[in-house]
């Protein structure tokens, strides 16, 4: 077979990819054009392929010294105008919180790509596992509200890639792509769309007077719009709490303010964030609320307990944070029973066991990781949880 | 006739204006900054080199990372980046990367750059990454209260050295020398016209530049060590400070309170990071290579 002809820049059409590779088309298509990073299993792929491909497409990639540089280099490269995108696993991922922190503090919109391994520390470099949720969510030192996604499949790993870096600029905040191992190397079918059938958001420039601009005059969303470096608006931005200006204010009340929008922004936006997959949810006694490579075993312990005549709904999160509060909310009134399985040994389940707040009952189907659920312990929650 | 910022200035700095007052955000004046402190006079070169170039100031950047040095992006009036602790050299990195019009100057403390930010240095100046650093030399972390770094000399005293610290401290010309930097000097703030014209030169220049700048910390580096106020300070640089411009920068050692050898060390051509891997693509790809044309409008049909 002859080697693939790399150069068009968007690679419309059907491809034989794994998760990795459609992650980094997906960035590609999502106008990615900056990619710093640094090597690790199982993430080095999507580097790999950036590596080849920007040059083809008028991209920059540059291998970082370490994760800390890796992050800290994609914001600033995203002050100077660019969409830009990192890419890392578990250890990286932990390196790369600091800035992060400065990401969410200073609105500066970018992917977080987290290809997830077994933890903790080196843990199981090859074998997958998703226990990085809980450090997407909290990973950095202070309060916040963040944006994680986890795709299912190669596929949903180009769609959802693009969807992610619509988020960041939407909103301007760092997005978490949460994929894991399995899902970062198994290879299927996946479609690219024709250049006219992908949302792509442009970012939102302020189109206001020069002279008039301050950084963090949010708009009705909460949002500010960006700049960027050149541009003679000679603004400031700082990771220390700051006022309209960007200028740094140390008191309480500055605090107050800024840090209640950058958690309202998300909030208050929870719905239009929000992206759920639900199956047969309606009538369902029994839900199992599930995301990434757990959702694809999770499909079979469904077929197996419908055919007991249990009837099953699957709840799929493909955005995991904001959690789907109100959703999950809802399906506790009705349900017997929510199940989760997750590849950790309870970390998403805990938000779901909060918002259930004991209106129905809830089961986790743990895995300690390196291998995915085996579906009879996911169909044993199940029958568990249809008992009256 | 070259057009230069100070021209287009010149008007308002007339009469009863500080001449740098356009350059400064006088709405954050006055400075945190303690009296006597150097930092106000390496602000002041700084500022000065920016004024007499010929750079359109919306074209240059500042980016600090934490300490005293670091509030340096927060009062300049230009695109100024306050980051993380010793994350200053790769976040200028992506900036210039991603917009290499932009000159991208780096203006931050000794502990900031070659401790908690040390490799980012060392990779820094490896690649030639065409950036200015502008390192504020004051030997100690003075943010947090005066703990010893890697560049406090051999038996000064420090809230975290009470005895007098014992670990052998950095030569950073020597360090930023032989990992690649192209431009290396060291002045201290009693050297302001050399200074300015040194960041006048490396502003102008492309490549990776360091510039040290030694600098008196009255408040607790100065005081623990009895040292006398930033003034007496400034008196010691006068009396023990010997240009050696071209001297081999191993010989520039600072041991506490002796002779400090000050000048430019290096100053040599080498193609930067950026035009060697344009040039280096460009051949390897052949015609299919599509160079970054700095930012843009991106690819997308959605609002």
């Amino acid at each position: 077979m002859s080697r693939e002809d790399n150069s068009s820049w968007l690679k419309t059409g059907p491809h034989y990819w794994d998760g990795d590779y459609a992650c980094a088309e997906g960035a590609i298509a999502a106008g990615c054009r900056f990619l710093a990073g640094y090597p690790i299993t199982p993430s080095t792929e999507v580097a790999e392929r950036i590596a080849e491909r920007f040059p083809l497409v008028g991209g920059t990639f540059i291998q970082m010294e370490d994760e800390l540089a890796s992050m800290a280099a994609i914001l600033g490269a995203a002050w100077g105008g660019a969409k830009a995108m990192t890419v890392t696993s578990g250890p990286g991922f932990s390196l790369m919180q600091e800035n992060i922190g400065l990401g969410v503090m200073t609105e500066t919109p970018c992917v977080v790509v987290n290809v997830q391994r077994g933890g903790p520390s080196t843990g199981l470099p090859t074998l997958t596992g998703q226990q990085d949720m809980m450090q997407a969510r909290w990973g950095s030192h202070g309060d916040y509200e963040i944006i994680a996604l986890s795709p299912s499949s190669p596929q949903e790993c180009f769609d959802l890639t693009v969807t992610a870096f619509n988020l960041s600029e939407r909103y301007r905040v760092p997005v978490m792509f949460m994929m894991d191992e399995c899902v970062g190397h198994m290879t299927e079918k996946v479609v690219v769309p024709h250049l006219s059938k992908i949302h792509v958001l442009q970012r939102r420039w302020y189109r206001g007077k020069k002279e008039r601009y301050r950084p963090y005059v949010p708009g009705k969303d909460l949002v500010p719009p960006m700049v960027k470096a050149g541009d003679d608006f000679r603004f400031h931005i700082t990771g220390l709490t700051h006022d309209e200006r960007g200028y740094p204010v140390i008191n309480a009340a500055c605090q107050s303010i800024c840090v209640t929008r950058l958690v309202d922004k998300i909030k208050q936006n929870a719905d239009r964030i929000t992206i759920l997959d639900e199956d047969r949810v309606e009538g369902a006694e029994v839900v199992v609320v599930s995301y990434g490579i757990s959702y694809r075993v999770a499909t079979r312990a469904i077929a197996l307990a419908r055919d007991k005549g249990i009837r099953v709904g699957s709840l799929r999160l493909v955005t995991v944070w904001p959690f789907p509060e109100r959703r999950i909310a809802e399906l506790a009134d009705k349900v017997k029973c929510l199940v989760m399985p997750e590849i950790n040994l309870g970390q998403v389940y805990l938000e779901m066991e909060r918002v259930a707040c004991g209106r129905c009952r809830t089961k986790l189907v743990p895995h300690c990781g390196g291998w995915v659920h085996d579906p009879e312990d996911i169909l044993a929650a199940i029958v568990e949880g249809a008992k009256p | 006739m070259k057009h230069t910022n100070s021209q287009a200035d010149r008007q308002i700095a007339d009469g009863k204006h500080h001449p740098l007052e356009p350059y400064l955000r006088m709405d954050r004046i006055p400075h945190i900054w303690c009296s006597t402190c150097g930092l106000g006079t390496c602000l002041n070169s700084f500022l000065t080199a920016v004024r007499n170039s010929a750079i359109p100031r919306e074209n240059i950047a500042v980016v600090s990372g934490i300490g005293c040095t670091g509030r340096t992006a927060g009062y300049v009036n230009l695109d100024s980046f306050h980051t993380t602790h010793g994350r200053a050299i790769p976040f200028a990195t992506g900036l210039k990367l991603a917009n290499p019009e932009l000159t991208v100057v780096v203006i931050s403390g000794d502990g900031d750059l070659v401790a908690i930010g040390g490799n980012h240095f060392i990779h820094a100046a490896r690649r030639n990454m065409d950036i200015n650093i502008i390192c504020v030399n004051n030997f100690n972390y003075a943010m947090t209260g005066g703990q010893f770094g890697p560049t406090t000399p051999e038996t000064a005293r420090t809230t975290t050295a009470p005895y007098g610290s014992f670990e052998h401290p950095f030569n950073l010309p020597f360090l930023a020398d032989s990992c690649g930097a192209t431009y290396v000097a060291r002045w201290t703030a009693l050297h302001v016209r050399h200074l300015t014209a040194s960041i006048g030169e490396a502003l102008e220049r492309r490549g990776f530049s360091f510039i040290e700048v030694i600098s008196p910390c009255p408040t607790v580096y100065a005081r623990r060590n009895r040292l006398g106020t930033g003034l007496d300070l400034l008196q010691f640089y006068h009396d023990n400070s010997v240009i050696k411009n071209g001297i081999d920068t191993r010989e520039c050692d600072i041991r506490f309170q002796e002779q400090l050898i000050i000048g430019k060390f290096v100053d040599e051509e080498k193609t930067t990071f950026h035009d060697t891997m344009t040039g280096y693509l460009k051949d390897a790809v052949g015609e299919k290579y599509v160079p970054y044309v700095g930012p843009m409008e991106m690819p997308g049909n959605g609002d």
